[in-house]
């Protein structure tokens, strides 16, 4: 067990820069996952903290140690890779046994250590065949196996679960969860699925061009983004944004959109006069049949069925939203709904730079303006 | 009616595959069979028309008078060596740089693979001459390490190509893998990649054996005394007899076929039958 630190860690590809000056604490235990869209930099990052990559420039610190030129071996750190890199001359047991001989462990040691990480993977049956006689999902339990069986002190995984089918990630996603807890190993975890972080991450760093955006606990991420492009990446259906301005009305500030207004609470009143972009989520606009105080109108263009809940694609003035709701309501497409948009629900972003203002009730009043 | 067509469809495409490869073996057997058949027959056999294709007269004479003939053992022999060192040489030369063009995307790998195919655009006629002068300045003229080396220098672009895709298709994350779990650059290398490509590898040693054994130019031109077997059979059995020229064709043949065979294990695939 061991904390990582990257402190400004920049490596580019020729012009492209992969990873731009990233600083990232990870506590001992920590689960940290790597989140952002392909190209961002998330598994460059992760193979600088391998070795597998040179950095250009900063440092990588592993258990108070300066790793940066370490080669991998010598950095005690364990990976699981997208393809699962299963030897395919091995058997599974010399698979999983591999890190443990290149540590010349006693044969004794390595056959107990090999057999507690399959039985934990559930793989004790498949030791004596090889990689090419078991199942995609096998293989991926092989490949955890074998990080795992070396005991290192970090563990590496590179998007896992994203080569298998849909039913078997979600299970298991909460597998490796719970395993991964009982180990406590510190982990980092790169995934460009939004929902896989969310499920399993104690904390996500999201990424973007090579830079972390945001370094939060899953909800702070899900409920307060740093930023449009958070928001925007993260959720299904990705938050609501609708450019918006607040007006002092009469005492009590009234935001605008495009569809209509309504009136928010005393502390918005930090936010009278700027341009700002108002960010929601599906599920915390509120759909009326009737028109009412605060309410905006709005047309529905779609309405999509999902069991749990309904997703309705509502146009309001010029924005399209996406609003969920009980699957009871069934509105009509073309039919007119009001919408509730709840204030304390509501994330409010700098129109120029997309950046989320700190929380109106927070805001002192002389940053207004 | 269709029920009939859809079951004769596998009988008859697994009957053809069958026949083509019928086909294929006799196309490769059959002129094996009649060598050996002639070089084990006696003088006034050989000569018998039409051929007896049942092997009911076999004698050694020939055989056995042809091995003790001035110098074919040792021309046997020598062509074995220079066949070895070739292959060692060549696969100890060219799978690095087969590797190395697989792995790296360095500056110029274009222009080296390009070069590599490029050395084989010179016949060897051409080089041969100068060659024979350097070799004769060297003091390596007439020695079977002066036919290794430039039997290597012949079979060198072979071996780069061919491992070079050997071991593009050998998943650089596999060898990764191996450095997270306690392997070097060398011994991730020696522990992974070199056992996955080790039939690729035979494959090549297969090629480099032949092309070394077949060679005939290089090794006239830069021996006199010291003759390869090729080269020996050539310049002695122009006037021969029938029965020798066959004798010769089968102790050509004999050498690389018990080569192939021990080769060939490592051609299939070894590890649960499928490797990718």
């Amino acid at each position: 067990m061991a904390t990582v630190q990257f402190q400004a860690v920049r490596k580019t590809f020729g012009k492209v820069v992969a990873v731009d000056d990233v600083d990232l604490a990870v506590a001992d235990g920590d689960f940290v996952v790597l989140l952002g869209p392909s190209g961002c930099g998330k598994t460059t990052l992760l193979r600088c903290l391998a070795g597998l990559e040179k950095v250009d420039s900063g440092r990588v610190v592993i258990g108070g140690r300066d790793a940066t030129d370490l080669p991998p071996r010598r950095r005690r750190i364990a990976m699981v890779f997208q393809s699962y890199a299963v030897f395919p001359h091995l058997k599974i047991y010399d698979n999983i046994a591999f890190g443990l001989r290149m540590q010349k462990e006693p044969k004794k040691a390595i056959r107990e250590r090999v057999d507690s990480a399959a039985s934990l993977l559930h793989i004790e049956d498949l030791l004596d065949r090889y990689p090419s006689q078991i199942s995609g999902g096998q293989r991926q339990r092989v490949a955890v196996a074998r990080a795992i069986a070396t005991k290192a002190d970090v563990l590496l995984m590179d998007e896992p679960l994203s080569n298998l089918d849909a039913l078997l990630r979600m299970e298991m996603r909460a597998e490796l969860k719970a395993l991964l807890q009982k180990l406590g190993a510190t982990t980092i975890y790169v995934t460009h699925d939004q929902v896989e972080a969310l499920s399993m991450g104690d904390r996500i760093a999201v990424m973007n061009a090579g830079r972390i955006v945001q370094l939060d606990s899953p909800l702070a991420v899900y409920d307060h983004p740093a930023d449009t492009y958070v928001g925007g990446f993260i959720g299904t259906p990705p938050m609501n944004f609708l450019s918006a301005e607040v007006s002092p009305n009469a005492g009590t500030p009234v935001a605008e959109v495009s569809g209509g207004s309504f009136s928010l609470g005393n502390e918005a009143a930090s936010l009278v006069g700027r341009k700002l972009i108002l960010g929601i989520r599906a599920e915390s606009i509120v759909v009326e049949p009737e028109p009412g105080d605060s309410l905006i109108q709005a047309t529905v263009v779609v309405v999509e069925p999902l069991g749990s809940h309904n997703l309705l694609t509502v146009q309001t003035g010029e924005d399209m939203l996406k609003v969920s709701t009980p699957p009871h309501l069934f509105p009509e497409p073309g039919s007119s709904v009001w919408l509730r948009l709840e204030p304390h629900r509501i994330r409010w972003m700098d129109a120029e730079t997309g950046r989320a203002l700190p929380l109106p009730a927070a805001v002192p009043h002389s940053v207004a303006g | 009616m269709t029920a009939t067509r859809i079951s004769w469809r596998p009988w008859l495409s697994r009957a053809l595959s069958y026949a083509t490869a019928i086909v294929l073996a006799l196309f490769v057997l059959a002129p094996i069979y009649v060598i050996t058949l002639a070089a084990f027959s006696s003088q006034t056999r050989v000569y018998d028309y039409p051929k007896d294709l049942l092997p009911r007269h076999l004698s050694t004479d020939t055989i056995s008078f042809f091995i003790h003939f001035g110098g074919m053992l040792d021309a046997l022999q020598r062509s074995v060596y220079v066949a070895a060192i070739t292959l060692v040489l060549a696969l100890v030369v060219g799978t690095p740089a087969g590797y190395a063009l697989a792995r790296f995307a360095f500056r110029g790998a274009d222009t080296v693979r390009l070069t590599v195919v490029a050395t084989r655009a010179f016949p060897i006629v051409i080089l041969s001459i100068p060659l024979a002068v350097i070799f004769i300045r060297w003091g390596i003229d007439d020695t079977v390490f002066g036919v290794s080396i430039a039997h290597t220098a012949l079979a060198l672009p072979f071996v780069v190509l061919t491992t070079a895709s050997v071991f593009a298709g050998v998943s650089p994350e596999l060898e990764e893998a191996a450095m997270t779990l306690g392997c070097s650059r060398l011994t991730a290398f020696l522990r992974v990649a070199l056992p996955l490509a080790l039939p690729g590898l035979a494959a090549s040693a297969i090629f480099v054996f032949i092309i070394s054994w077949n060679e005939v130019f290089a090794s006239s031109l830069l021996t006199l005394r010291h003759r390869t077997l090729p080269a020996e059979v050539l310049s002695l059995l122009d006037g021969a007899p029938l029965n020798f020229r066959f004798a010769g064709g089968f102790f050509l043949m004999a050498p690389s076929l018990i080569v192939i065979l021990i080769i060939r294990r490592y051609l299939f695939s070894m590890w649960g039958r499928v490797v990718k």
